[in-house]
């Protein structure tokens, strides 16, 4: 894919099989790590069901097999049933992502009637009190029973919980907890430090022994529970020396649509200063996904510069994540900082060493996603 | 290896479709797809927990004769193990 004399040509090998659509940024937590954009609440014009139906048919053209519908809260959207619906039609596996915040027996009951394959529901911790710390919202209780339900309407349940200082203490537990809840899969996701998470850095981050802890018992889990629940430990990149292959690199398998219809490679690539997102209001998602600028920014390898283009690694991990370089670098086209070959790794390792060795007591006050630190009224 | 007498199903979280782009078969899972060969998804096709894996064997050994009954064994009992470690099948007992 390094010898692409056009645009054109250069993405017509990229074949989408995920589409991760973002029904609404509203939501009724308010987690100090939301992966949604600062600036959410000035993207409030979201797109209507009839838009998004024919964003779902364009995609499974496109190839997409997969269908992550997510927020924000999705169920927060009244079509929920009809795009589920659709997804049916189309033979889309679809997966549901939310926090299970409103949800009743019934509406998941028609969900799965109409066809939703998975269910992903987020907690946040083992306890209530830890865990409605971190959601700035009581509703721990709560998801517990939504649990339950996914699986009493046999429905397959993933239980994602994400993972940070104040709750990789509590691995086993969790373990312990996705098994009693029967979960099929468990996805145990170090925070990614972007967005309302980047703000809380300094409160989130993990020590290098907590996470050696946490991951060792997570590999062991992982064998014992092997064949009964798939085991999914994301470790963060502050502690990896390589970069991820953010989103399996930009504009190749996954499409993102924002709530008002931008697409996007991943779900922050409009908080990029200087690239162009098209919208699926204005012109097919086809067309966007095969020539528009945005996503063609930093298809193959020309953007790069060194250290990553002329790296090995370079195939692997794409440069690592675009939105962590500039958003610590302030620069697009830098190698991602949490490679340690990038000029920028000092500022991973400076964030490493500030971590205290002893949580704080009492607790850290936490900056909570709100519509009013994202947009405020100047 | 899976017992002979054991009668493999698909997980309720997996779903075959047929992938438009390629016309082959595609095993869906949460956040993942595997592309299924022809063999692969015979198999697969088998898995609904009425045969056991020594009728899918059987089943399959008639399908593709004149192979012998060995390997095709060989690449049922690989290809089984490889789903169950996933979590991607049942055993009906």
């Amino acid at each position: 894919m390094n010898a692409a004399p056009e645009g054109g040509v250069r993405s017509a090998m990229y074949r989408p099989y995920t589409l991760v659509a973002e029904l609404t940024y509203l939501c009724p937590l308010r987690c100090a790590y939301c992966s949604n954009p600062l600036d959410y609440a000035r993207h409030a014009s979201t797109l209507d069901t009839t838009t998004w139906i024919e964003v779902l048919r364009a995609a499974e053209t496109l190839g997409v097999v997969q269908l992550n519908l997510t927020g924000g809260e999705p169920l927060l959207r009244k079509d929920l049933e009809a795009l589920v619906a659709e997804a049916e039609r189309l033979a889309l596996y679809t997966n549901l992502i939310t926090s299970g915040i409103p949800l009743s027996r019934e509406r998941l009951r028609e969900l799965r009637d109409l066809g939703l394959d998975n269910v992903q529901l987020s907690i946040q911790d083992v306890t209530a009190a830890a865990a409605d710390r971190i959601a700035g919202r009581r509703t721990f209780q709560r998801k517990l029973h939504v649990a339950r339900w996914v699986k009493e309407l046999g429905l397959p349940l993933t239980l994602n919980i994400v993972l940070h200082r104040e709750n990789l203490d509590h691995l086993e537990e969790m373990i312990a907890l996705a098994v009693e809840l029967d979960a099929d899969r468990l996805e145990l996701a170090n925070t990614q430090y972007l967005g309302w998470a980047l703000l809380n850095r300094e409160h989130l981050l993990p020590t290098r022994e907590q996470l050696a802890r946490a991951r060792a018992l997570a590999a062991a889990a992982r064998e014992r529970l092997k064949g009964r629940m798939e085991l999914l430990f994301v470790t963060p990149d502050y502690y990896v020396e390589t970069p991820k292959a953010c989103m399996d690199g930009w504009g190749r398998r996954f499409i993102v649509v924002s709530p008002d219809g931008l697409v996007l490679p991943c779900h922050l690539a409009h908080t990029l200063p200087g690239l162009t997102f098209e919208s699926v209001r204005d012109r097919p998602l086809g067309e966007i996904w095969r020539d528009s600028s945005g996503l063609q920014a930093f298809r193959g390898e020309e953007w790069m510069s060194e250290p990553c283009r002329s790296c090995d690694r370079r195939a692997v991990d794409f440069g690592g994540c675009r939105c962590q370089a500039y958003h610590l670098t302030g620069r697009l086209t830098v190698t991602d900082p949490a490679c340690s070959l990038s000029a920028d790794h000092g500022l991973i390792e400076a964030a490493r060493a500030a971590v205290p060795a002893v949580p704080a007591d009492p607790p850290p006050a936490l900056t909570y996603r709100s519509a009013r630190l994202s947009a405020p009224r100047s | 290896m899976m017992p002979p007498d054991a009668r493999p199903r698909l997980a309720p979280k997996v779903r075959v479709r047929l992938d438009r782009q390629t016309d082959r078969h595609m095993l869906l899972y949460p956040e993942k797809g595997m592309q299924l060969n022809a063999t692969a998804a015979a198999i697969v096709q088998l898995c609904t927990g009425e045969h056991t894996v020594d009728e899918i064997i059987t089943l399959l050994a008639e399908k593709y004769a004149p192979q012998p009954r060995a390997t095709i064994e060989r690449e049922v009992q690989s290809f089984l193990g490889a789903l169950a470690d996933r979590a991607l099948l049942r055993t009906e007992p």
